[in-house]
């Protein structure tokens, strides 16, 4: 098992040196930089100060070749938890990611808990009574959930919110709480924006996980040891749990690996309907007005939250499944 | 080697007991996959909606009432209008929408469009309306479906702030939606019958680092990963060139999962029988690959690539959506629900809403395909 864990750190050490590169890569991309796009706004408003620009360039090491870059961009960020400086906020990205970073956490393993909770049994139920109306409605939603986009989801959520009750469902707070300090108000008015969020986002998720559940204990239902069991008089309630279920939750559990991935994806996307405080919004400016330490401090530590959940659901898979670990 | 092929796949026959027919022992492998299929109906039904939506992206010039990007400032947010098929009151067979007055609120001076049954519109089949280049290649303007006087009104799912025609925009959409799936599917999948085949043929260290690329691409979180890319594209391009940057950007990831299929299909398939035989027959590797695993798999790629192509639709909706993927003039369901994207608009115009509809269509025929395919990809069971 140490061996094993040891194994998958190195693994993601590797994968997170790559990562960082590639994210650096990216914001790279775009053809000039920051200074580029704020001459060209000088130059609209007929003051150019040259000098000026050149030391800003200077300054951020936007002259210096791009390895050069790389380096002061990431040993900064590893040694000094130093993220570099927004141009568009004025702001060192420090201070600007770790509110947006914590909700988009927060929604996603909100999310994560609410497709479990909603998909286990739901996924028990339609296996074990296979064929019968209550599968078929199940398996109807599923496909629907599976079919709709998050963002139209979102849409339609809150036209149905605006048209029939007369209220926005945009943001994670009341207006009156939005600039209040914490209280239990506050917390309690957070719980009843937060479950909109969380049905846009966990909806496909959630249907995706019911055919996985369904899928894997309708194998398990077929084998011998089930007819065993069931021979020697068990109950089925009892049987069901010990056995099956127990088995058919090691793909289930392997799934977070992937579906902590697309749950960010998922609330980048539908946080830009919503209006949420999460990555979203701010990701998307950022990369529209190449603000690149922002940019890519989002997709840096976003994919490193990725890998973290991948980690920890193979060293959970691991713990339950003893094939894995010794493969 | 062909009989040795033949035999060894077709030792697990199971004949079922229910069917009496001679012609299911010497039906062909893939003549059993369709009778298969046929008996999926929802399958069946899936393939024929998708089959509908292609013929509409082929003929959208035709189908389409009128031009996509015709605008008239008068026609702002007209919402859909309902077909009349007689004069009113009387039994006189002339298909007819009605106009429409506005009247400006004294107070807000929002203009209000009211169903003006005064007015009408005439319409009919087949109708010489905007002049269009079908396919590119020569001038007609035959329309299916259009008002009579091309000037007229007709807006069957309402209008959009400039008023142009929701669905025409949805007809033309279709054709770019629908093939920016095939396209990169056509893409992921070479990328992932190369790369998956190599990996899984030849083992080993080339396999590892294969597997490694996979692993690393599939932990980024794609949306962001998208975003990235699709936010370095220049504005001023040509929208083809964005088209298919686009594409070949959702094949990048795309064509993991494939690779994947693939190479678990290619390493079972390696220590078969009957391709451990044609080794030892000296044959040629391509040969062998190409002869004797490539066609064991084929029913199988062809639902895995099914079931990726609305994964695809689904990515460029959502770039589209959020405004970095295609950009107009170019028309596609997820460039025309950016119109739909702040409330106040749902509220006024919720007809701009039907893109989606055309979106979740599409998506569960090809989930409801691909899951037929499937099936049926293995007739033997």
């Amino acid at each position: 098992m140490l061996m094993f864990v040891l194994r998958r750190l190195l693994s993601f050490a590797v994968m997170m040196v790559l990562i960082s590169i590639a994210a650096f890569a990216i914001i790279q991309l775009p053809p000039g930089d920051f200074i580029t796009t704020l001459a060209a706004g000088l130059e609209r408003s007929g003051d150019v100060d040259t000098a000026q620009l050149e030391f800003l360039r200077q300054r951020f090491g936007l002259d210096q070749p791009i390895w050069v870059q790389y380096w002061r961009w990431i040993s900064a960020i590893v040694f000094h938890g130093d993220f570099g400086y927004s141009f568009m906020w004025k702001k060192p990205v420090a201070d600007l990611i770790w509110d947006q970073l914590g909700f988009t956490l927060i929604i996603s393993i909100a999310t994560l808990l609410f497709s479990w909770v909603i998909s286990f049994p739901i996924g028990v139920y339609s296996a074990v009574r296979q064929y019968s109306w209550g599968d078929f409605l199940f398996t109807f939603i599923g496909f629907i959930g599976l079919a709709v986009p998050n963002f139209l989801l979102a849409l339609i959520l809150m036209y149905v919110g605006f048209q029939y009750f007369g209220q926005s469902v945009g943001g994670l707070y009341s207006p009156e709480f939005q600039d209040a300090a914490w209280s239990w108000g506050k917390f309690m008015d957070l719980l009843a924006h937060l479950w909109i969020p969380i049905i846009v986002i966990g909806a496909s998720k959630t249907a995706e996980l019911i055919r996985i559940m369904r899928a894997n204990l309708l194998d398990e239902l077929n084998k011998p040891y089930v007819t065993t069991a069931r021979a020697k008089g068990m109950t089925e309630v009892r049987m069901l749990v010990k056995y099956p279920i127990r088995l058919a939750l090691n793909p289930f559990v392997s799934t977070v690996g992937w579906v902590l991935p697309s749950l960010i994806s998922g609330a980048v996307i539908a946080s830009v309907v919503l209006n949420l405080p999460t990555v979203g919004p701010i990701l998307l400016n950022s990369l529209q007005s190449q603000d690149m330490y922002l940019a890519g401090a989002f997709i840096l530590l976003l994919s490193l939250l990725t890998l973290i959940g991948t980690l920890v659901s193979d060293i959970l898979l691991a713990w339950l499944d003893p094939r894995i670990r010794l493969e | 080697m062909s009989t040795l092929a033949s035999s060894a796949t077709a030792a697990p026959i199971a004949v079922s007991p229910t069917s009496s027919d001679d012609s299911f022992e010497v039906a062909s492998q893939w003549q059993l996959m369709w009778w298969k299929f046929t008996r999926h109906k929802i399958a069946v039904a899936a393939g024929v909606v998708i089959l509908l939506l292609y013929f509409i992206a082929i003929f959208s010039e035709i189908l389409a009432p009128t031009d996509p990007n015709k605008n008239a400032a008068a026609f702002k947010y007209i919402p859909p209008q309902g077909i009349h098929l007689f004069e009113d009151g009387t039994w006189n067979f002339s298909p007819h929408v009605h106009g429409f007055s506005f009247k400006t609120d004294p107070r807000s001076f929002r203009r209000t469009y009211v169903e003006d049954p005064a007015k009408i519109v005439p319409i009919g089949l087949f109708v010489a309306g905007e002049k269009y280049k079908m396919w590119g290649l020569f001038t007609w303007d035959v329309h299916l479906l259009a008002a009579v006087n091309k000037r007229d009104p007709f807006f069957l799912l309402g209008s959009d702030r400039l008023g142009r025609d929701n669905l025409s925009r949805i007809i033309h959409g279709t054709r770019v939606s629908m093939s920016i799936g095939l396209v990169g599917v056509s893409i992921s999948l070479v990328l992932g019958l190369i790369l998956g085949g190599i990996s899984g043929y030849y083992g080993g260290r080339i396999d590892s680092a294969i597997q490694r690329l996979v692993e690393f691409l599939r932990s980024m979180p794609t949306i962001p990963l998208w975003m990235g890319l699709a936010a370095a594209i220049p504005l001023e391009w040509p929208p083809l060139y964005v088209y298919l940057i686009i594409t070949a950007l959702l094949s990048l990831i795309g064509w993991t999962s494939l690779a994947r299929e693939v190479r678990g299909k290619v390493m079972a398939l390696k220590g078969e029988d009957f391709v451990i035989a044609a080794r030892l027959d000296g044959v040629k590797e391509r040969k062998i690959i190409t002869r004797q695993i490539l066609p064991a798999f084929a029913s199988h790629i062809i639902a895995v690539t099914t079931l990726a192509i609305p994964e695809m639709i689904l990515a460029e909706t959502a770039l589209s959506f959020l405004g970095i993927g295609l950009q107009p003039p170019v028309v596609s369901w997820g460039v025309l629900l950016r119109e739909a994207q702040n409330i106040n608009t749902v509220a006024t115009a919720p007809w701009l809403l039907w893109p989606g509809l055309f979106v979740v269509i599409a998506v569960l025929a090809f989930n409801f395909l691909g899951d037929g395919l499937r099936d049926a990809a293995d007739p033997y069971s």
